[in-house]
């Protein structure tokens, strides 16, 4: 425990590459989910995105198994996850029971290919806790091409796709294709959170897809700000959490998930006195 | 359909079938689901800032008609025209103000953003360009509706006649030359209902736009209604209101006796009690 925060080890890790690479990965997904983390938690779709995220670790394993990239099998888990959950239940009522169904049989299946994988143990775990440290030279280039890719999709349908998710019926009115832009979104959400899978791990995809997004909706409700916000709380949460699981060699994911619920109760208290504040000045408006 | 002798024999769109003089115009307009024939025959001129009140119970396609002209469900049979084209998806001389519906308190969203998607939300890419001449127009349509003091205020905590408020700007913001109103005082207070339908007809009076005011409800917007479109179980009659809400046109839409009693300037209508009253909210987007 002496040296949790040892600046001199930390300083001599920084300048490792594998460190860097970690670092570089870390960002670019805190971007890419900073940016979708509003849409998502607009559309309530927290939950649809921990099921994705179990199926991106379903196929991770499946990969592992296989003997291909793990990558591409937690892209294809995820994106299948995505589309199964995007056709099945375009009903919200049923959305909730059809993603617990899914996620249940999915993490079930990850675990038996785990169990017939005979490989490094650390291997297994990191598909669920996340391995930064394991990401290799030409994968954050794939990682960083992949987050380009859905970064451009994105901008392109970033109107539209905010009309249809706080506006659904007046969007639909005005042209908006809003069941179109339904699995559309759940893919690129898909994607998004396969990368995550391979960082901060299956289980805590959460922390930086939807930690971060919850906490800045809290203090804003300007669409805008509340991404830029929510970029900003997760790459402080995914950097930090890197910077400080190097000295103590402790799971990052750790500092991660705890950075970004820090931030996240934070912004709960700001906000609790800024809806307070906003009805004391809209009563003394109307008297 | 046989041309009924018309006053304005000129403006017999039945003459003129390529070219319709009317904001909104259907002509032998049928739609049926399956063996459900909601309405048949519909031959429907609204003029540019005409006031048009679409009366009738539950199911009898009024919202369908929305969806229709909306461009969300097709005809049947029949032809329709909005704004001198095809409805088709999103056509953008169309205005559509939806029922006030409660809005998750906690929306990440401000006024100012939902008129601006009234404006513009439709359109691909960030809009980043021109997002100055964006703001000048969203701050005008505020204005115009009064609500320029909770623009910035989350919307989630605003009442219910503020947010129809915003609604309407949203409607008005795209520069409309029909507006279709769904419901849009449901469930508002009568001084709301008076400031929103106020700010309808001001908008009609000024730019000549067409409205089309589905309601269940004819009294809020009486004073403001040119002509009635009563539809019950396939049946329809399109007129004044002197004409069309009167127990003998109306026992004869429902096949059973009502009674339409006039009281100052309301109108009451009586008989085939829970029919002729809509109470349930109904969904553009969601019926299927």
């Amino acid at each position: 425990m002496d040296n949790f925060f040892d600046l001199g080890q930390t300083f001599e890790l920084l300048s490792l590459d594998i460190v860097h690479r970690a670092l570089v990965a870390g960002a670019v997904l805190g971007l890419l989910a900073g940016v979708l983390g509003p849409l998502v938690v607009t559309r309530k779709m927290s939950f649809a995105v921990h099921g994705t995220s179990e199926l991106a670790f379903t196929g991770g394993a499946a990969a592992l198994l296989l003997g291909v990239s793990v990558g591409y099998g937690a892209v294809g888990g995820a994106v299948l996850a995505a589309l199964l959950l995007g056709l099945l239940s375009q009903r919200d009522s049923e959305r909730d029971s059809v993603i617990g169904a899914v996620l249940a049989f999915g993490l079930g299946l990850g675990v038996l290919f785990l169990a017939l994988y005979d490989g490094r143990a650390t291997t297994k775990f990191g598909l669920l806790v996340g391995q930064p440290f394991g990401v290799a030279a030409d994968n954050v280039w794939q990682l960083v091409g992949t987050a380009a890719v859905v970064l451009v999709v994105l901008a392109f349908l970033y109107r539209p796709l905010l009309f249809a998710s706080v506006d659904p019926d007046v969007a639909a009115a005005r042209g908006v294709p809003v069941r179109v832009l339904t699995p559309v979104f759940a893919v690129l959400v898909g994607i998004a959170t396969a990368l995550s899978v391979q960082i901060v791990g299956a289980l805590l995809v959460l922390a930086l897809m939807i930690t971060p997004a919850a906490a800045a909706c809290r203090v804003t409700s300007s669409p805008g700000r509340a991404t830029l916000l929510s970029i900003l709380f997760a790459e402080v949460a995914v950097l930090g959490g890197i910077v400080l699981s190097l000295a103590p060699g402790l799971p990052v994911s750790a500092f991660v998930t705890a950075i970004s619920f820090a931030i996240y109760v934070g912004c709960r208290v700001v906000g609790r006195v800024r809806v307070r504040r906003i009805g004391n000045r809209r009563v003394a408006a109307q008297v | 359909m046989t041309t009924a002798p018309s006053t304005t024999t000129d403006m017999n769109p039945a003459d003129h079938p390529a070219q319709p003089r009317g904001a909104v115009s259907l002509r032998g307009a049928a739609l049926a689901y399956g063996r459900r024939v909601l309405w048949d025959g519909l031959d429907l001129e609204v003029q540019p800032g005409e006031f048009l009140a679409v009366l009738g119970p539950n199911g009898s396609g009024k919202t369908s008609l929305m969806r229709v002209l909306l461009g969300l469900q097709p005809l049947s049979a029949g032809v329709v025209e909005v704004a001198g084209s095809p409805p088709g998806r999103g056509n953008r001389r169309i205005g559509y103000i939806p029922q006030q519906r409660s809005l998750d308190p906690t929306l990440t969203l401000r006024g100012r953003d939902l008129v601006g998607l009234g404006l513009d939300g439709h359109g691909w890419g960030l809009g980043l360009r021109g997002r100055k001449e964006r703001r000048a127009r969203v701050d005008e349509v505020l204005a115009a509706v009064g609500a320029t003091d909770y623009a910035d205020a989350p919307i989630g905590l605003l009442s219910g006649g503020e947010q129809q408020r915003l609604r309407v700007a949203q409607a008005l913001v795209g520069d409309p030359r029909v507006l279709l109103c769904d419901e849009p005082l449901l469930s508002l207070d009568l001084a709301h209902q008076r400031v929103v339908s106020d700010l309808i007809d001001t908008r009609r009076k000024a730019a000549d736009t067409a409205v089309l005011f589905v309601t269940h409800e004819i009294n809020p917007v009486l004073p403001l209604v040119d002509r009635v479109l009563y539809l019950v179980d396939g049946r329809f009659r399109i007129g004044p209101p002197a004409e069309v809400m009167t127990s003998e046109t109306l026992s004869e839409l429902y096949g059973t006796t009502v009674d339409v009693v006039r009281v100052r300037d309301q109108i009451l209508v009586v008989g085939a009690t829970g029919k002729l009253c809509e109470d349930q909210p109904h969904h553009v987007v969601d019926e299927s």
